[in-house]
């Protein structure tokens, strides 16, 4: 039950943000996360938006567990 | 898709497989997963037949499967009341109590409704002025702040018909209480990821501190979980229990503030009844004085008779990790997701329902 998604937001009105995932698009409240901006990656749940994805983070996973792994 | 393919790897999740298995020396260990995803990507990814020397158990880490049937009880009965509509998520309607699910209740002519998210029950209120909508919400930290935003939302907006029967639950004090029940051994946690989006890593540091034991945050994908077991492994190998955040490009040591701050203004820790577990202390939420005309505990009679646990279902020991759904003499035979027993076959992502997919 406390799946959520990363989804890319496409446009914000208020309180709400147009966010698409693998083409779909759907409706996702932004009251829960600070600053949110079009272009950024977020994880939703149950219909909002819970965090923002960090891509430097994301990176640096891949690095070291391919370091790990070498 | 992005933040998601990188995550399955093949090429990698090779390598990590090889390196656990040397970290791994042939010990017998045994780690909990206490969320119902992990739960699902676990037995999705086969992970649990890759190390016959890593014994994974699953927690209490789905809601719908810790709710008791006593709350359930209660569910049924708002459902008889005129002039109502009772909203909830999905996951619930095949619950069953001890009498009757919100499905039969439903084809007995309950106007019970299915909504993606809390804030739909909102405009459910709005559009049916004159009938009393009560949302069930049932969920750990990663969904109570989306509650807590509907309910601000509603004050704001002055929907006064609009009421929330809460079943929350707080994942860490269940783990705690598992630990000092001492009625299983463990030798490290799988934190669960999207709870932890919430609350971040602190919430977590008794465990190490106190028991001495390892606990990681991690992801949904076949890397994030190889991860996990890798860095435990590690952890245990170096006898240096912490608590640590592989899943860092979600889930931020701090976890999100503002979402605690709107849960914590909402609702406040009580007293909560666990499938299997029993009464914990402060491990449920509820609504704040502040907030009580919303409450549906304060406005309606939700006395039930407490009738035992289905017959035969070890959902309870499965919960606590002292049993699997293979150990239940009705898994299988009795019980199957057509026709569930217990919720650890109702829910996705129930124990009982994972393994009737995947094994
Ligand atoms: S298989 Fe069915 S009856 Fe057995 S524990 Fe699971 S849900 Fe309960």
């Amino acid at each position: 039950m406390c799946i959520a998604v990363p989804c890319q937001v496409i446009s914000i009105k208020e309180n709400m943000a147009t966010v698409e995932i693998g083409g779909v698009k759907r409706e996702a409240r932004i009251d829960l996360l600070e600053d949110v901006s079009i272009g950024d990656y977020v994880i939703l749940h149950a219909g909002f938006a819970i965090q923002r994805l960090d891509a430097d983070d994301a990176q640096e996973t891949l690095r070291l567990l391919k370091e790990m792994t070498e | 898709m992005k933040y998601l393919d990188e995550y399955r790897d093949p090429a990698l999740a090779k390598q990590l497989i090889a390196q656990i298995r040397k970290l791994n020396k042939g010990r017998k260990i045994r780690l909990m997963e206490v969320c119902g995803s992990h739960t699902v990507a676990i037995y999705k990814a086969g992970i649990r037949d890759l190390f016959p020397n890593i014994d994974l158990i699953s927690g209490p880490g789905c809601p719908v499967c810790v709710t008791s049937t006593g709350d359930i009880d209660r569910v049924i009965k708002l459902t008889t009341m005129p002039d109502s509509i009772l909203t909830t998520f999905g996951d619930m309607v095949k619950v069953p109590g001890s009498n009757s699910s919100l499905q039969q209740q439903i084809s007995r002519g309950a106007d019970v409704r299915l909504v993606y998210s809390s804030f739909d029950s909102l405009q459910i209120a709005k559009d049916n002025p004159n009938k009393r909508i009560i949302f069930l919400a049932v969920g750990f930290e990663t969904t109570a702040p989306t509650i807590a935003a509907t309910v601000l939302e509603a004050k704001k907006e002055g929907i006064e018909n609009f009421y929330i029967l809460c079943f929350h639950k707080l994942v860490p004090p269940a783990m705690k209480a598992l630990l000092e029940g001492e009625q299983i051994h463990i030798d490290g946690f799988i934190c669960p990821g999207h709870v932890s989006v919430i609350i971040g890593s602190k919430p977590y540091e008794f465990i190490p501190k106190e028991y001495k034991l390892p606990a990681v945050i991690t992801g949904f994908e076949s890397i994030d979980i190889l991860q996990a077991l890798l860095v435990i492994l590690t952890r245990i190998n170096e006898n240096h229990p912490a608590v640590e955040i592989p899943y860092s490009r979600v889930v931020k040591p701090e976890g999100n503030p503002l979402a605690m701050k709107r849960m914590q203004e909402v609702f406040q820790p009580c007293e909560a009844t666990w499938r299997g577990l029993g009464v914990i202390p402060d491990s449920g939420l509820k609504l704040r004085i502040k907030f009580m005309h919303y409450d549906a505990h304060q406005n309606y009679d939700l006395s039930v008779e407490e009738k035992p646990e289905p017959a035969g279902c070890e959902c309870g020991n499965i919960l606590k990790g002292i049993k699997r759904p293979t150990d239940c003499p009705l898994f299988k035979k009795i019980c199957n997701p057509q026709h569930p027993v217990g919720p650890c076959m109702v829910s996705t992502e129930g124990s009982c329902a994972a393994a009737y997919k995947y094994s």
